[in-house]
C-alpha cells in the first residue's frame, strides 16, 4: 500500500519538534504493526467458524438429504479458505501510531478504517486475552472513550508490550485529561 | 443516620448539611399508588358495601342479596369477605387491615426520614433506603444538566422534582420532591458551585447587573450567594403546618391570612412562567405559536405512521381479521400518546440563556425545565423533514452525555432542544447552544441549513459522489470555524450537524471498496451517544485525509484550552491557579482571596 509508505516518510517531519509525549519514553512516532503471531489467532478463529458452519451444513445435507446444503458447505469452505489466505495481509494492515497528542489506529484492506483518539479522551484502557492469544503470549488492548463509536481495539500485542503500552497511555491520559 | 439532620425550615439547601425532602414526598412518590390500590379494592367490594348498608338500613331487601351470595359463602376464592364473616374473623381481619396500614404509613415515614441529601462544594450526595442503604454521590464538575420537573400532582402540593444528571447511564441523582421555591434555589446553588465561581464574583456580577439597570437580577444573585431569607410567603407556606392554633382572634386572623398567602402562592406558582424570571433574561428567544406546534406534529413523520396504522386497522376490521386489533391497536395508542405528549410538552415552550447555561422550559399542566451548563453539548443537529420544508420549520436535537442514551420518550424530549422553529429561531438557539462561536457560525449556519454546492464556505463534493448519494450529493459538505465542525447533508431530510471540537471524542475515516474506486471516503466524528451522529458520508479522498488530520489536531488543541467545566472561574482567579505558579508568590497571594471565599 503506497499511502503507508508516504505516511511513514512524512511522519518524522510533521511531528519532529514535539518533545512531550511518547518520544520522551523512547518511542518514535511511526506506524507500528501488531505481532505476526496474531495471524495464528485469526486463522484459528476462522477455522473454528468454518468447521462449525460447514459441519452444520453437512449435518443438514446428510440427515435431511438437502442438496443445497452441500453446495452451501462447499461455498462456506472455499470462502473461509480464501479469507484465511488473506489473513497475513489483513493482520499486516493492522497498524497503530502514537503521535504527540493522539493515537491513530488503522486496519482493513477492503474496508479501511482509520481512527484518531486523543490521549485525553481515553476513559479506560482494557486488556483482554482469549485462549489462543494467551497460549501465544498475546493480548488485545481496547481503548474506551465516552463515545461508543470509537471502538478502537489493537489486537495481537505481546503481553509485556501491551502492559507497557497500557501504563503509558493511562499516564498520558492522566496528564491530558480533558473532561468529557 | 450518622450525621445530624437539620430541621425542615432552612434558607439554603446547599450548605453542606444533610437535609430531608419535602414531607409530602412519600405520598407523591408512592402514596398515590397506594391510594389508587385502596380505591380499586373498595370499588371491587362495592356490592359488598351496598349489601352491608342495605342490611343495616333496609333489612327487607336482604333476601335478594343473600340468595346471590349464599352459594359462595364458604368459597374463599370467590368471596373472601364472606368467608371471613362466616368464620367470625371480622375482628382479626380489621386488625390485619389496620396493621397493614400502620406498617405502610410507618414505612413511608421511615423512608422519608432515611432519605437525606446534601450539597457540598464537591458533590451532591443522597442517602436513602431502609433495609438496603444506598449512598449516591454526583461530582459537581461532572454535572451534565439539571432538570426541575413539576408533575401536576406535585404542583398542587407546591413541590418539584430536581434531577441532577451526570455522565453515565442511569447515574442521575434525583431529589423528589422538594418545595418548589427551594428546588429553584437549590438548582441555582448547585450550578453556582459547579461553575467554580466564587461568591464575590457572583456579588460583583450582581453589582454590574445593577449598574446596567437590572436590579432584580442583582437582588437575587446577592440573596443566592449569601443565603439570605426568601420572601416571607414561602417560609410561611413551609411552616404553615406548625401549630399556631392559639384561640385568640388575632392569631386566627393571622392563620387565615397565612392560608390565604399559601393559596395565593400556589396560584402564583401555577401561573408563573416556567423560567425563573429573576435568573434568566425574562424573554425566551423563541416564541412557539400554538398553531405551529399542532401543524408541525400533524405534518411530522408520526402522522404517516398513524395513517398507515389506521388503514391497517380499518382493513383488518372490515375483513374480520381480529388479530389485527390486538397487534396494531396498542401501537396506535402509543403513537397517539406520543403525538399528544409532543404537543403538550411543546406548549409554553421557552428557551433562554442564563449565566449558568441554557434553560429550556415546557409544559402546561405538568411542567419541566432543563438547564444545560456551558460546555456540555457534544453535538447539535438541525433537521428539516420534507413536509416541513414549505413552512421553513426546523427542529434541533443535541447529544448530551448521560441521559440521551436510552431511546425512551422522555429521553427524546430531553434531547430535543427546539421542537419546531423557523430558520431565524434556529440561528438564535444555535447562538445559545454554542455561544463561543456564535458570530462566526451565523453565516455558515445560514448556508448550511438550505444551501447546496460550494456556497457559503462549505466544501464541494465531487460529482462522482452522485454514484453513492444520488439525491443529496450536492448538499453534502463540511465547514469548520472557531472550533466547530459543521456537516451539511440530506435532501429529503435536510440536516446540519455541528460538533464543538473541544468535545469530540475521536474521528474516523473509512474507505470501502466503492469509495476507493471512486477516490472517495467517509468521515465520522465520534461524540457521546445520542440522537445526533456526525457523519460526512462522501468526500474526496485527499480532502478527507486533510480533514482527518485537521480535525484530529484541532480536537486536541481545543480540548486543551477548553475551560468550560468551571465556566464561572474567571480570568482574575486563573493566574494564581495556573499550573506553574511561582512557589513563593502563590501561597502569599492566595490566602486572602480564598479566605474571602470561605468567609462568604
Amino acid at each position: 500500500m503506497p499511502e503507508h509508505d508516504a505516511a511513514e516518510h512524512a511522519a518524522p517531519t510533521e511531528h519532529d519538534g514535539i518533545a512531550a509525549g511518547p518520544a520522551e519514553t523512547g518511542r518514535s512516532d511511526e506506524w507500528r504493526r501488531v505481532s505476526p503471531k496474531y495471524i495464528v489467532v485469526e486463522v484459528v478463529g476462522s477455522l473454528i467458524g468454518m468447521v462449525v458452519f460447514v459441519g452444520a451444513a453437512l449435518v443438514v445435507h446428510f440427515l435431511w438429504h438437502q442438496q443445497w446444503a452441500l453446495w452451501a458447505a462447499v461455498a462456506i469452505g472455499v470462502l473461509s479458505l480464501i479469507g484465511i489466505a488473506f489473513e497475513p495481509r489483513r493482520v499486516r494492515s493492522i497498524q497503530y501510531r502514537l503521535r504527540a497528542d493522539d493515537l491513530v489506529f488503522r486496519r482493513g484492506i477492503m474496508f479501511q478504517r482509520q481512527v484518531a483518539v486523543p490521549y485525553g479522551r481515553m476513559q479506560l484502557v482494557d486488556i483482554t486475552r482469549g485462549p489462543v492469544a494467551r497460549a501465544l503470549g498475546l493480548a488485545d488492548l481496547k481503548f474506551v472513550t465516552a463515545a461508543a463509536a470509537t471502538a478502537v481495539t489493537v489486537p495481537g500485542l505481546p503481553m509485556e508490550e501491551a502492559d507497557r503500552l497500557r501504563d503509558e497511555l493511562v499516564a498520558l491520559a492522566e496528564t491530558r485529561r480533558a473532561g468529557l | 443516620m450518622s450525621a445530624p439532620v437539620r430541621p425542615a425550615p432552612v434558607q439554603s439547601l446547599a450548605d453542606g448539611e444533610w437535609h430531608r425532602l419535602h414531607p409530602a414526598s412519600p405520598l407523591l412518590r408512592g402514596g398515590l399508588v397506594f391510594i389508587a390500590v385502596l380505591g380499586f379494592v373498595i370499588a371491587n367490594l362495592r356490592e359488598r358495601v351496598v349489601d352491608f348498608f342495605l342490611t343495616v338500613f333496609a333489612p327487607s331487601t336482604r333476601d335478594a342479596f343473600g340468595d346471590r351470595y349464599g352459594s359462595g359463602q364458604d368459597d374463599w376464592a370467590n368471596d373472601p369477605i364472606g368467608g371471613i364473616v362466616n368464620h367470625g374473623l371480622v375482628g382479626w381481619a380489621l386488625l390485619g387491615v389496620v396493621a397493614v396500614l400502620i406498617v405502610v404509613i410507618a414505612a413511608f415515614w421511615l423512608s422519608w426520614r432515611m432519605h437525606t441529601f446534601r450539597v457540598t462544594p464537591e458533590a451532591v450526595e443522597v442517602r436513602s433506603g431502609i433495609l438496603f442503604r444506598s449512598h449516591r454521590s454526583a461530582r459537581l464538575d461532572r454535572i451534565q444538566g439539571i432538570n426541575v420537573n413539576r408533575p401536576l400532582f406535585a404542583r398542587l402540593f407546591g413541590t418539584a422534582k430536581l434531577e441532577v444528571s451526570v455522565a453515565g447511564q442511569s447515574a442521575n441523582v434525583q431529589l423528589a420532591y422538594l418545595g418548589s421555591a427551594l428546588a429553584d434555589r437549590l438548582r441555582a446553588d448547585v450550578l453556582r458551585l459547579a461553575s467554580g465561581a466564587r461568591a464575590e464574583r457572583a456579588a460583583a456580577r450582581g453589582e454590574t447587573a445593577a449598574t446596567n439597570g437590572v436590579p432584580v437580577a442583582a437582588g437575587t444573585e446577592a440573596s443566592l450567594s449569601n443565603g439570605a431569607p426568601l420572601p416571607a410567603a414561602v417560609d410561611a407556606a413551609d411552616v404553615a403546618t406548625a401549630p399556631s392554633a392559639s384561640e385568640t382572634a388575632p392569631a386566627r386572623v393571622a392563620a387565615a391570612a397565612r392560608a390565604g398567602a399559601l393559596v395565593g402562592q400556589r396560584v402564583d406558582e401555577f401561573l408563573a412562567p416556567e423560567l425563573d424570571p429573576d435568573l434568566a433574561p425574562p424573554e425566551s428567544v423563541v416564541h412557539l405559536p400554538f398553531g405551529r406546534v399542532i401543524g408541525s406534529t400533524l405534518l411530522g413523520g408520526s402522522t404517516i405512521w398513524a395513517i398507515i396504522l389506521v388503514a391497517i386497522i380499518v382493513i383488518g376490521v372490515t375483513t374480520g381479521q381480529a388479530w389485527v386489533l390486538f397487534s396494531f391497536v396498542p401501537a396506535a395508542i402509543g403513537l397517539v400518546s406520543y403525538m399528544w405528549s409532543r404537543i403538550t410538552k411543546s406548549l409554553r415552550y421557552s428557551i433562554a440563556g442564563t449565566p449558568d447555561g441554557v434553560r429550556i422550559g415546557h409544559g402546561l399542566l405538568s411542567t419541566g425545565n432543563q438547564t444545560i451548563p456551558p460546555g456540555r453539548i457534544h453535538a447539535v443537529e438541525a433537521t428539516q423533514w420534507i413536509f416541513w420544508r414549505p413552512f421553513g420549520w426546523w427542529s434541533i436535537r443535541i447529544n448530551v452525555a448521560g441521559h440521551s442514551v436510552s431511546a425512551s420518550n422522555e429521553a427524546a424530549q430531553r434531547t430535543t432542544v427546539l421542537p419546531v422553529g423557523t430558520a431565524a429561531d434556529v440561528q438564535r438557539v444555535l447562538a445559545l447552544l454554542i455561544p463561543d462561536a456564535a458570530a462566526d457560525l451565523e453565516p455558515l449556519a445560514a448556508a448550511g441549513l438550505t444551501g447546496r454546492g460550494g456556497a457559503g464556505g462549505f466544501s464541494l463534493t465531487p460529482r462522482r459522489g452522485a454514484w453513492l448519494r444520488p439525491f443529496s450529493w450536492r448538499r453534502i459538505g463540511w465547514a469548520a470555524t472557531s472550533g466547530v465542525a459543521l456537516i451539511r447533508r440530506g435532501a429529503l431530510v435536510r440536516s446540519l450537524t455541528l460538533v464543538p471540537l473541544a468535545r469530540m471524542q475521536s474521528v474516523a475515516i473509512s474507505v470501502g471498496p466503492i469509495d476507493r474506486w471512486l477516490r472517495l471516503a467517509g468521515i465520522r466524528l465520534h461524540t457521546v451517544t445520542g440522537p445526533v451522529s456526525a457523519v460526512l458520508p462522501v468526500v474526496d479522498r485527499d480532502e478527507a485525509e486533510r480533514l482527518f488530520e485537521r480535525l484530529a489536531e484541532e480536537a486536541v488543541d481545543r480540548a486543551a484550552i477548553d475551560t468550560t467545566h468551571h465556566w464561572g472561574a474567571v480570568e482574575p482567579v486563573r493566574p494564581e491557579a495556573s499550573p506553574t505558579p511561582e512557589p513563593a508568590a502563590a501561597p502569599t497571594a492566595a490566602p486572602d482571596e480564598t479566605g474571602a471565599d470561605h468567609a462568604r
